[in-house]
């Protein structure tokens, strides 16, 4: 990151207020190509902010499109199964966990990092909250263990990137490799089954019809969705994304705003994990594997850009979305899990082309 | 400056609210609950039994990363803790293949008496197998088979093509016992890529085919608790009704039966595989959809640590004619169900 010294922040802090509108204009039209972008932001501010907010823009219609068509292959090769109540249900409380991990990477990815230690950070969450001391405290203590261990190991990675330097591609691979050992060493490589049934029957159960878990989910989604588009911590998002050295001459402690971006996305770890361990009834130290995989073709698919500045937790929650509803179609239709992949292959290339075509095109007419 | 204090008392807070967090924390890392290790199955009778010269038995297997593995290790240990002419020097495990031919040299090198090797690669570790053969060192080679039988003297393994068969013949049976002529029968595999899958999925399907049945869904998981929930979820939305499912593995048995309690189905008969100690609590019960799980026994780690007692002190298998251990052995795949379950308990795994 950028080489701000705290005292300076403390300095401007009184400009806060003010600025934060100016630069989450700016990073977000300046995120697709390098230079020209970066100059021509103020005219742009206020369509640009939007086109993170609740408008359906151009760069998602593409991708909607792709999700509308699953359904429709969905329903066309399987209508006796796929729009029943049940399958609904089923892929919503698949997608869950690896929804509310993505929401975390989305704003991890917006100020241009990278956090590849998600999985095993629910992995050791997971495990965390099942052993047999957390079960014996009960529900509560359960939830908070999980909680408190996602955020921990997130703030861990935040602090190494932020204040210790460290390539966050090089400090989240340290956390991946770490936080599953650690997993594996509390949990001696076994499955810690849950035997706490308040747990189960309150995680496990459903609300209006619609479960826990889906409820979770969305719950996560729209204050994902608040903090990242209406809200000071979401504008600074873009802007340490878009340009770390604007934002901080804008006044933006950028250290400790990316330190708790990575807390954030721990966070959501966290949360994902008890979203795990109630679908299995378990902790594992196996859980959560691959998620950081998913999460990022999640993200990126979603309209997100790698390079930072820009994100969209609409676009990510419909590249998720996307996943689960491929593999659903695939098991209804008795497909093999290698076709699967291609397909998964495929789709993460093709959004990710058409997000290009749409994006670039506006700014040519 | 006057916004100095504040802060210093903010740190102070936030400090000391991490710092009780982390104590609590740690607090939660307990894991004690009676874990049993497994007793030694059977140290043979006669002859045999009686302590014999001392032999020292070099162990090395991959990372006990799932519950079987853990136990295939456990074995090992407590079976040469039975006898009281062996001495046991296992390496850490590891799922490098260099780094496992390393510690096997080192054992080789330590004039260890006889090897017990569970290669993590058996055609990267033939090598090493051989070279400890030409020390004159015998080895036992446990499950997964060297790529030479000039690298081992004795190899001790399961039979996954027999576990598919046992699984699909107790299927078929129960299918016609409840008269059903075209059941819908489902199966969820573990990795797919692994020959032990297509082994045990060809040899269900074998078996099935033999009675005019076959797999109408299948599913592949990652032999992981939350692969096998995810999968089986998507596959009985796909199968409004089922009559049977064969689960290759006990230790993402607990992610399918999850799922299976989640959809608030109980129509169809489950089959396991492995025998895990959960697995067989379900079966004795009588409650659960699982009726009987097909043996993948780790108790084989315990066989093969006697067989190379035996083969230190130059004995034969009691019950045999023959002077020497022989060259290969396969376990078989029984199949554990509710009126045999309390013989098998012995060889269940905790998952």
């Amino acid at each position: 990151m950028t080489d701000d010294k705290p005292g300076s922040v403390l300095g401007a802090g009184s400009a806060e207020g003010g600025s934060p509108n100016e630069t989450a204009g700016s990073p977000s039209s300046a995120g697709g190509t390098g230079g020209d972008g970066r100059s021509a932001p103020q005219p742009t501010a206020p369509a640009a902010t939007k086109g993170g907010g609740l408008r359906l823009d151009v760069r998602l219609t593409g991708l909607f499109a792709v999700l509308v068509l699953l359904c429709v292959v969905g329903y066309l090769t399987r209508p006796d199964a796929f729009l029943t109540e049940g399958n609904l249900s089923t892929i919503l409380r698949l997608a869950a966990a690896i929804g509310v991990v993505s929401v975390g990477m989305t704003f991890v990815i917006t100020t241009a990092g990278i956090d590849l230690s998600v999985g095993s950070m629910v992995a050791l969450a997971s495990v965390w909250m099942t052993t047999v001391a957390t079960q014996s405290y009960g529900v509560g203590v359960m939830v908070l263990c999980a909680l408190l261990v996602g955020l921990g190991a997130g703030l861990v990675n935040g602090l190494l990137i932020a204040y210790g330097r460290v390539v966050p591609f090089i400090a989240t691979l340290a956390m991946m490799v770490a936080a599953r050992g650690l997993a594996e060493r509390i949990s001696g490589r076994q499955t810690q089954v849950i035997r706490e049934t308040a747990f189960l029957d309150f995680f496990r159960g459903s609300f209006l019809g619609i479960p826990v878990l889906v409820w979770m989910f969305l719950l996560v989604f729209a204050a994902g969705w608040v903090l990242l588009n209406r809200t000071t911590f979401g504008r600074r998002t873009f802007a340490v994304g878009g340009n770390p050295e604007a934002a901080r001459l804008a006044g933006i402690n950028v250290k400790r705003h990316v330190a708790m971006v990575y807390g954030l996305a721990g966070l959501c770890c966290g949360i994902a994990a008890i979203m795990v361990a109630a679908r299995t009834t378990s902790g594992a130290s196996t859980n959560g594997l691959y998620y950081e995989l998913d999460a990022i073709a999640a993200v990126v698919i979603g309209g997100t850009l790698l390079t930072g500045g820009r994100g969209s937790l609409l676009g990510t929650l419909i590249g998720v979305l996307i996943f689960t509803v491929l593999s659903n179609i695939f098991t209804l239709n008795n497909l093999e899990t290698d076709i699967q992949n291609i397909a998964k292959g495929v789709i993460i290339v093709v959004a990710v082309l058409l997000q290009y075509r749409t994006m670039n095109h506006p700014r040519t007419t | 400056m006057s916004r100095q204090p504040l802060f210093a008392r903010r740190r102070f807070l936030l400090g000391g609210t991490a710092l009780g967090a982390g104590v609590v924390l740690s607090a939660c890392t307990s894991n004690d609950v009676a874990q049993e290790a497994p007793q030694n199955v059977n140290v043979g009778a006669g002859d045999n039994a009686e302590p014999g010269p001392e032999v020292t038995i070099g162990f090395s297997a991959p990372a006990a990363d799932h519950g079987w593995m853990a136990a295939m290790t456990a074995y090992a240990r407590s079976q040469a803790e039975a006898f009281e002419d062996v001495t046991f020097t296992a390496t850490e495990g590891t799922n490098d293949s260099s780094q496992q031919i390393a510690q096997i040299e080192t054992l080789i090198n330590d004039g260890v008496d006889v090897l017990v090797i569970l290669p993590h690669d058996g055609a990267q570790l033939t090598s090493v197998g051989q070279q400890a053969m030409d020390a004159g060192i015998p080895v036992v080679n446990v499950d997964r088979v060297f790529d030479s039988p000039l690298a081992y003297r004795c190899w001790i393994g399961g039979d996954n093509y027999r576990m598919g068969v046992n699984a699909g013949d107790y299927i078929a049976e129960q299918m016609r016992e409840q008269g059903k002529d075209d059941p819908v029968i489902a199966e969820v595999a573990g990795i797919d890529s692994l020959p032990l899958t297509q082994e045990r999925s060809q040899g269900f399907a074998d078996a099935l085919a033999r009675h005019g049945f076959e797999v109408s869904h299948r599913v592949a998981a990652e032999f992981t608790v939350e692969s096998g929930e995810r999968q089986t979820s998507n596959l009985l939305q796909s199968a409004s009704s089922l009559d049977a499912l064969w689960n290759h593995d006990d230790d993402q048995g607990i992610g399918v039966l999850a799922a299976i309690e989640n959809a608030g189905r109980d129509e169809f008969i489950m089959v396991g595989g492995a025998g895990s100690l959960d697995m067989m609590d379900r079966i004795e019960s009588g409650e659960s959809v699982v009726k009987a799980t097909v043996l993948y026994s780790p108790s084989m780690c315990a066989s093969a640590i006697s067989l190379a007692r035996l083969l230190g002190q130059a004995k034969g298998l009691g019950d045999m004619a023959e002077h020497e251990i022989p060259a290969s052995i396969t376990t078989y795949s029984a199949v554990v169900t509710s009126d045999n379950v309390a013989e098998y308990r012995d060889v269940g795994f905790a998952s």
